[in-house]
Order: C-alpha cells, then sequence, then structure tokens
C-alpha cells in the first residue's frame, strides 16, 4: 500500500521573539523545522509501515526550493520518496489554494491509499488545510487523530475531542489529520542521513506537473487575502512587588479587596 | 450570483449529545452585532437528532432564525453528513457571513464546508468587524504562535466563513421574553446514505464533572514552577475560597501534572475570567495570547524579569509555594471576619 504524508517547512515559533521597541517579529537564527504536528503523522505511517508488508511512504510538501530540507530530513528517518512542490505560481496561496494544489498533487501519485497530515502546522495554526485536500479529493477525512491503525481495507483513529474521543472506522482511500501528542517521532538515522543527502529519492515537481486550473493556485486562487497584519497591542503592566512572603500574600489580597473581588 | 445576492448572518450552533455548545451563544451574540450593522438578521443552524427544545434555547439567546436539520445520521458528529448538511443550508439561503466555533468539530466541519461552496475561511478569529466603507467581514485572528495578529477579508467569494476562537465574544442572556419570536424552520434533508463513509465504534469520555476552566470567574493557575503535581493542592485550595477553579500552562500539561483541558494558552484554550491567578508561570507568549484579557491578573514568580508580569495588573516577585498558602489564610480570616459582623 502506499501513504501520502504532507509535511510543511515552518519557522519554530517557539524560538521566535518580539523586538520590545517596535512589537515586529525578530525571524533571524529562528530555524527552521519539520511541522510537529506533520511529524507526528510521518511517524504514524513509519510504524504503520514498520508494522506491515509492502508499505510505501510518500511525503510531499509544498514551498521554496529550501523546503527540501524537510523531505531529506523525513527520508533519514524512514520514508521512501520525496516530492517538492514549488513554483512562484503556487506563492501567496490560502488554504483553499494551498489544498486544491496539494490535492492535484496526490492525484498525479499513482495508487494511493491513505494520506496524512498534520492538525495544524504551527505557524498558521488553521488545522484547514487536511480537511480541505480530503474534499478536494472527495474522500472522507477523520481530523484530530491520536492513534491511527491499520485493519485490513479500513483504518482504525482515535478521534480527539474537547471531553471525549470516537473510535471511527473509515475505508481507504481516506485522510487523517494528526495530532502531535500522538507519539515521539523516532530521530534520523546516520545511515539515513548520508542516503538522504547522498542518493535521497526527491523529485521537483513544478506548475506544470499537476493537472489543475490556473485559478485553483497561488494568490489569484486564493479566496482570502490578508488586508494588514500588525503587532498585538501591549498592556499596560501593573505594579510589581518584591516583599517576604506574609507582606506579598498581605498585598494581594489588599489588591484583590480594592478591586472588589473578595 | 454577485455577492450582494448574498444576505445574513449565519451562526452555526454546535450541539453535543443534546447539548448546546456554549461558544455557540458567544456567536449568536456577536452575529448580532454584526447583523444590526449590516442592516440584517441572525440565523442559527442547528443540527442534530431528536432536537427537543434546543430551538427554543437559540431563539431565546437572540437568534432571529433557526434553521433545523434532524436527522438519525446527526446523533453522533461525523465529518461528512454534517458537512452535507450544513453546505445544503448554506446554498440554499445564502448567507454573507457564516460563524463557526473553532472547537474540535467546528475546525473539522467549517473547513470542508468553505472548500464545498468554494469560499474563504479564516480560523480562530478574536475580532469581527464590518467595514463601513463596503460591508465586507473584517476577520482578525493571532499568527506565528500568537506573535502577530493578522487581518483577513474574502473580497470576492460568499459567504464569508470564520472560525471563532471559544470565550472571545460576549454572549447574550438567555431572555425568556423572546421564546415563540424566532422563525423556526426545519429542513427536510434526506439523502445522507450518499455521504456518510465512517462509522463511529465507541465514544468514551474522558472528562468527569469538573467545571470547564472557560465558564470559571476566578482561575488559579500554576506553570513550571509548582515542580511537581502535589503542590497543585495548594492552589485548589485557594481556588477553593475564591470558589474558582486550577487551571495551568502548557509545561504543566507536558510534564503530567494536569489534565490537558486544564491547559491555558495557544494551544490550550483561551479564557477571561474576572481573576486570574497565574502561579510560576513565566508567561510565553502562547500562554499569554490565552490569557491576557483577563479583568485581574495576579502573577507570583521567582524570576522578576518572567514575561507574565507584563501583563499583570499586581506582580509578586517571589517563592509561590510560600506565598499561596499564606494568601489561603488570609482570605479565610477576611471571609470569617466579614461572616462575624
Amino acid at each position: 500500500m502506499k501513504i501520502v504524508v504532507c509535511i510543511k517547512q515552518v519557522p519554530d515559533t517557539n524560538e521566535v521573539r518580539l523586538d520590545p521597541k517596535t512589537g515586529t517579529l525578530i525571524r533571524e537564527g529562528v530555524p527552521s523545522i519539520i511541522n510537529p504536528d506533520d511529524k507526528a503523522g510521518l511517524e504514524a505511517a513509519l510504524e504503520i509501515k514498520d508494522r506491515n508488508e509492502d508499505v510505501e511512504v510518500v511525503v510531499l510538501t509544498m514551498g521554496p526550493q529550501q523546503a527540501d530540507e524537510v523531505l531529506r530530513e523525513a527520508l533519514a528517518m524512514g520514508a521512501d520518496e520525496g516530492i517538492l512542490l514549488t513554483d512562484r505560481k503556487f506563492g501567496g496561496a490560502d488554504t483553499w489554494a494551498t489544498s486544491s494544489t496539494l490535492a492535484a498533487a496526490i492525484e498525479a501519485i499513482p495508487d494511493v491509499d491513505l494520506i496524512i497530515t498534520g492538525r495544524q502546522a504551527i505557524d498558521g495554526d488553521t488545522a484547514q488545510v487536511g480537511p480541505q485536500i480530503a474534499e478536494h479529493l472527495g474522500i472522507p477525512n477523520v481530523s484530530y487523530a491520536e492513534d491511527v491503525k491499520l485493519d485490513g481495507d479500513y483504518v482504525i483513529v482515535k478521534r480527539q475531542f474537547e471531553d471525549r474521543y470516537h473510535i471511527v472506522k473509515v475505508k481507504m482511500p481516506c485522510l487523517i489529520t494528526c495530532l502531535g501528542e500522538m507519539n515521539e517521532p523516532r530521530y534520523m538515522t546516520p545511515g539515513g542521513v548520508i542516503n538522504a543527502y547522498r542518493n535521497g529519492n526527491i523529485k521537483t515537481w513544478t506548475r506544470d506537473d499537476v493537472t489543475i486550473d490556473d485559478s485553483n493556485i497561488g494568490l489569484k486562487g486564493s479566496p482570502t487575502q490578508v488586508f494588514k497584519s500588525f503587532p498585538k497591542a501591549l498592556k499596560q503592566p501593573g505594579t510589581v512587588f518584591e516583599l517576604d512572603p506574609q507582606e506579598s500574600a498581605e498585598k494581594v489580597v489588599e489588591k484583590l479587596q480594592e478591586k472588589f473581588i473578595i | 450570483m454577485s455577492n450582494a445576492d448574498y444576505k445574513g448572518v449565519m451562526v452555526y450552533a454546535e450541539q453535543v449529545d443534546g447539548k448546546i455548545t456554549p461558544v455557540t451563544y458567544e456567536l449568536i451574540g456577536k452575529g448580532k452585532q454584526l447583523a444590526g450593522e449590516l442592516g440584517t438578521e441572525v440565523t442559527a443552524v442547528l443540527l442534530g437528532s431528536d432536537v427537543g427544545a434546543l430551538p427554543e434555547k437559540l431563539e431565546m439567546r437572540g437568534a432571529d432564525r433557526v434553521i433545523v436539520v434532524d436527522n438519525a445520521a446527526l446523533n453522533v458528529y461525523k465529518t461528512e453528513p454534517y458537512v452535507h448538511a450544513l453546505t445544503t443550508v448554506i446554498n440554499k439561503y445564502k448567507p454573507e457571513v457564516v460563524l463557526v466555533g473553532a472547537t474540535a468539530i467546528g475546525r473539522d466541519l467549517a473547513p470542508r464546508v468553505s472548500a464545498r461552496v468554494h469560499t474563504g475561511l479564516t480560523a480562530d478569529c478574536t475580532k469581527l468587524e464590518i467595514n463601513p466603507e463596503d460591508k465586507g467581514l473584517m476577520m482578525t485572528r493571532p499568527a506565528f504562535g500568537g506573535n502577530i495578529m493578522a487581518t483577513i477579508l474574502c473580497p470576492n467569494n460568499r459567504p464569508q466563513m470564520s472560525t471563532v476562537r471559544p470565550g472571545v465574544m460576549q454572549k447574550l442572556k438567555s431572555n425568556p421574553e423572546l421564546k415563540g419570536h424566532a422563525q423556526i424552520i426545519f429542513e427536510d434533508i434526506n439523502d445522507f446514505d450518499k455521504h456518510d463513509n465512517t462509522e463511529v465504534l465507541e465514544i468514551v469520555k474522558t472528562i468527569q464533572e469538573k467545571m470547564d476552566i472557560q465558564d470559571a470567574k476566578v482561575l488559579v493557575s500554576g506553570g513550571r514552577g509548582m515542580q511537581s503535581p502535589e503542590n497543585f493542592k495548594v492552589l485548589q485550595d485557594l481556588a477553593d475560597v475564591l470558589g474558582g477553579t486550577v487551571s495551568s500552562s502548557r509545561a504543566a500539561v507536558d510534564a503530567g501534572w494536569v489534565e490537558k483541558d486544564r491547559q491555558v494558552g495557544q494551544t490550550g484554550k483561551t479564557v477571561r475570567p474576572n481573576l486570574y491567578i497565574a502561579v510560576g508561570i513565566s508567561g510565553a507568549i502562547q500562554h499569554l495570547a490565552g490569557m491576557e484579557e483577563s479583568d485581574f491578573i495576579v502573577a507570583i514568580n521567582k524570576d522578576e524579569t518572567a514575561p507574565i508580569f507584563s501583563v499583570a495588573d499586581v506582580g509578586i516577585v517571589g517563592d509561590g509555594l510560600k506565598i499561596v498558602p499564606l494568601i489561603t489564610e488570609a482570605i479565610k480570616a477576611e471571609q470569617a471576619a466579614k461572616n462575624e459582623q
């Protein structure tokens, strides 16, 4: 069987700092990583490969040329093949155009049984692209997976909600979006790293390699537009006290009384 | 069809087990305001099976119209039948705005619906405004892990769709006088068998009867500085005397000290209690994004440079493990003195 895992190269937003004077993002020196939910999805696919015969794992990413780094990392973890979708014409895409482009790429990969994506990317946090790919492909999806198992032609998914989970059975082909908490992704192996960089099986696809209308890709294919982005308004800080524990406690109680909270 | 052919604000009324999810009422509250500016009305769309008196609850919260799809196929949330039902309603009634709660259901349902009706969707909005010039919806949301805000437009496609973070918009109080005022329409949809490729084998509830941190008026929140799960007891004691509940930062959840449903922040829940007491929480930007709208914030942290102090109304540099029990005692003494008066 063939599993396609969609991954995204993202800046590690935990490392992003704000310039205290201007309130703007400091992007220099911020490392690029495989989006954590996507990496968990890749691990889930590799675990299926570990446990079953004849499983092929293809990793797919869309982005600039340098996004091939995440494909090499995925190959070094154990994926069989990487596809980089890169073209200026894909640029400026919102989730609608991104998902339609990825869906077109998946349609160009023969015999796909299962598609795995992360729930959401840490730079956008939308959680939209996975379900939207499934919609464009006309296949079922199950989001927020905490566990994925094969059962013949079916996938059994533990689907997380706020206060419960469902065990969902879904026939392949289908798409699953994975939560970062679902597993601990494996490390790259040294042999895998050497292979991934020396003779890694990575293809580069451009606009002409996918069958899709121009009106459904890139900026032109995006119903949403960013009107403006701006730093968060900072709240004026209150007073900070440095007292002994008893005085501290009294100060807090005094302030709560002033505000009529107690 | 031009944009002008789409009218009205539509709100997805999420229900689980026959209970309306609270964010629904927040969406109706916000929807009323937007509809007022657009000179139009708010329609709530309720999907489920044997919905009983739920439509009345929606009208008492301010919905001008309630559209109900009541079908056994909608008994339990499954993506495909719910997408089919909501899409059918949107295509028939053609609203200009559709709001959906950014819940584990809404964030699965809305993306597929937006892809099917070919329109834009803006995720996890924290602010919604009508542009006075062209009457378009301006949807503002945090991006980059809460580091920046972005305002998104959907100029050429309709409806303009948005998922909205729970706990951010203000709900209206239930008003019994509104009962019977809304138009309640039952939509018959019968071809669910063509839109149902999954089977729910089992449903397991994971949370017992604990107060949802988004409903709490007082939150006592602990982070890495609490050092151990046992130390959360002192936070519980303080929460008890204040009539509140305990929440936490991501660090305490990742350490396994507290349940995930207690987590405040970008990847947890957004809260806006009357009082938020942060103990041993440094205040990563992702945490601040989830609590800085609280009415009054007290922060206790050993590190005087902790970013949490930048949003705190009162900051205390010190050891929360020592100070919190003293606060609890002092409040108990105050309450005892008041009772004697």
